[in-house]
């Protein structure tokens, strides 16, 4: 059983999942950070691939990509960073990227690694959902991989039922037209939440985007499965000296 | 004059599904498929309105000045041996070819309701061209530009914040025409009920390719005219153009693609030279990738990573090339070439002496080519002159000696 779907099956609620972009700050901080995560109480780990044109994320995430590139990551060497990684981490972890680097790494040879290594799922945004169904879909599922799309506040419910037939593990509520770490109000948004959770969707639902304290957390886990946070742990981690306790200390700030 | 809505049945041109061959498509993150997808349902409807027609064509005229002249470059044609002809989209308003398409998508974002106008620009002509659309039409116009290009084109800076728009830096990566791009679709993320994105060249999502391309068609409609006035014949043997993204070349290649006979000659730039690493010849250096939501060719590293380009005209300085004009590539249909910096300098300089008339430098990486080609006395050159070598003045002078 993939380990996103364990997860959902043993604890529905307030599931804490957190982004880290792959070799940020240092290039092999990426396995430590993961067990850190772990350790602190995080239920999921979204391990960011680093693009040099990340679209949809905002100048956090994109400083950490273009710091992580510099430093040497790329896909090859997070595959070898993650290679016995299982061993130590029992947690479900997902690839979160754009798809151009994935579609030079290779398609099938990506999934392939993936299932290997042990990852469980994948978020590509800029990867369209019919290219995924025609072209991609029975590589995924032969290599276990849960491919997870997003929906916005703009998608409709047609679009949203169709994503969520697609989709497997759970569906990324965007929770609102933003790129990551903008911060807009979450006042609003309850309508949205109610709506997704009224359309008894198949897969579990996460928000993520705005989610950066014990707050805004409580509040997205108030009308969902539980939320994702990136910028704001991005951040905290920049120019830590003793990951382990600041990650402790982060994680403990949001479940506390 | 038509705008082409009617000219898919063209193998160049875009199918049903938004591709060129194998390129195109729309790879956007959800954050952005309502906005692009209410542009994809309506933009060949809206387009086909005569209402929609008409404001068009007499902004065209009135406005911008069209049809544009086809100039007979009669020194220019002397010197290399052929009959030469250059299609002066210099002498539109604001000075290139930009303003068809800025003028066109004015017209569809004011019918699709939107209040606030966003762009990217790397020369500036195009965020000179959509500031000046917004201020005719008196809508509210942000601009993104590389903080290097603002730099480097300081009056066509000045003249967006004259027409009332705001300018804003990109400072991430090689704060260039692809940064700018990023962050203008960044603010499109953030504003996606009130604003629409003018694109400037044929990238993006289906259906900007297409979309901007059928406006830009308007300069191959008029060529086909004029030469039949002018030679007895619709079509010339070779026609020229820049190609950076390529939303010139693709107005210039438009209505000629499906007559095999007339040669299509698309030039990149080479900057210092192709494999020196300071480049933006995208055909010869690029592999096929996604950039900027469209699937085409693009300078890459190995790992998929987007390769910071060079070229001394900012224009040019871009690490993909249209899918239409990825498509013109692989299929052959389409002759790609490329001009050094020192090349179009050259040829700048040559234009402005023999013809009194200071090409963009751009423009320049196309009239450089002439040289190349085994022209003979009677054979009809149309080079697409894209715009006016104004903002270029610095660069010029400073490489005089």
């Amino acid at each position: 059983m993939n380990r996103i779907d364990q997860l959902f099956s043993t604890k529905g609620q307030n599931i804490l999942n957190i982004y880290c972009t792959a070799g940020y700050p240092a290039l092999h901080d990426t396995v430590t950070i993961v067990e850190a995560l772990q350790q602190s109480g995080a239920d999921m780990v979204e391990l960011g691939m680093p693009f040099s044109d990340p679209l949809a994320d905002g100048p956090v995430i994109q400083d950490s990509s273009t710091r992580a590139i510099a430093n040497g990551m790329r896909i090859s060497v997070l595959f070898e960073q993650l290679k016995d990684f299982r061993s130590k981490v029992t947690i479900p972890v997902v690839l979160m990227g754009y798809l151009n680097p994935v579609l030079q790494f290779g398609v099938e040879n990506f999934c392939r690694a993936c299932a290997e290594v042990g990852v469980d799922g994948l978020i590509l945004p800029d990867l369209p959902m019919d290219e995924y169904e025609n072209e991609y879909r029975p590589l995924f599922e032969q290599y276990g991989l849960h491919l997870i799309f997003l929906v916005t506040p703009e998608t409709t419910e047609a679009r949203i039922r169709k994503i969520d037939s697609l989709s497997k593990g759970f569906v990324y509520a965007v929770s609102s037209s933003s790129t990551t770490g903008k911060n807009k109000d979450m006042t609003g948004q309850e309508a949205y939440f109610a709506r997704l959770k009224a359309m008894g969707l198949k897969n579990p639902v996460l928000v993520g985007f705005g989610i950066r304290d014990k707050g805004t957390f409580q509040a997205a886990c108030a009308s969902s499965n539980g939320a994702i946070i990136g910028t704001a742990f991005v951040k905290a981690i920049e120019n830590s000296t003793n990951l382990q306790a600041d990650i402790a200390g982060f994680v403990k700030g949001i479940l506390a | 004059m038509d705008i082409a809505v009617n000219t898919s049945q063209s193998k160049y041109h875009v199918n049903e599904k938004g591709y060129f061959g194998n390129f195109g498509g729309a790879y956007i993150p959800e954050m952005l498929y309502p906005n692009v997808e209410e542009l994809r349902e309506q933009y060949l409807q809206i387009m086909a309105d005569p209402a929609f027609q008409q404001e068009f064509e007499q902004l065209l005229k009135d406005y911008v000045g069209r049809p544009s002249p086809l100039y007979f470059a009669s020194r220019l044609s002397q010197k290399y041996g052929a009959q030469i002809y250059l299609k002066r989209e210099d002498l539109n308003h604001t000075g290139a070819h930009k303003i068809n398409n800025t003028i066109g998508q004015i017209l569809l974002a004011k019918r699709l309701g939107k209040k606030r106008i966003i762009a990217e620009t790397g020369a500036g002509q195009h965020g000179v061209a959509t500031a000046t659309v917004c201020a005719l039409m008196g809508l509210e116009c942000v601009v993104y530009m590389g903080s290097v290009d603002i730099q480097r084109q300081a009056p066509n800076v000045a003249r967006m914040q004259m027409l009332g728009a705001t300018v804003v830096p990109a400072t991430s990566g090689s704060k260039t025409l692809k940064d700018a791009t990023n962050e203008a679709i960044r603010d499109w993320i953030n504003n996606p009920v009130d604003t629409h994105y003018i694109i400037g060249s044929v990238v993006g999502p289906h259906p900007y390719p297409d979309m901007v391309a059928r406006f830009q068609s308007v300069i191959s409609e008029e060529v086909r005219k004029q030469l039949l006035e002018k030679t007895g014949k619709e079509t010339p043997t070779y026609v020229i153009a820049c190609v950076g993204g390529g939303s010139n070349a693709a107005g210039a290649f438009f209505h000629f693609t499906d007559e095999d006979e007339v040669e299509l000659i698309a030039v990149e730039a080479a900057g210092k030279g192709v494999h020196s690493g300071f480049s933006a010849a995208t055909s010869q250096l690029g592999r096929p990738g996604v950039i900027h939501a469209s699937k085409t060719l693009l300078m890459q590293t190995e790992d998929g990573q987007i390769v910071e380009p060079h070229s001394i005209s900012a224009g040019l300085d871009y690490p993909g090339v249209g899918p239409f004009h990825a498509h013109l590539y692989e299929s052959g249909r389409a002759v790609f070439l490329n001009s050094t910096d020192n090349e179009a300098l050259a040829a700048g300089y040559e234009l402005s002496l023999l013809e009194g008339i200071i090409p963009a430098l751009e423009s320049a990486h196309a009239l450089a080519k002439l040289a190349d080609l085994p022209l003979k006395k009677d054979e009809v050159v149309v080079v697409c002159l894209s715009g006016r070598g104004d903002k270029d003045l610095e660069t010029y002078i400073k490489h005089l000696k």
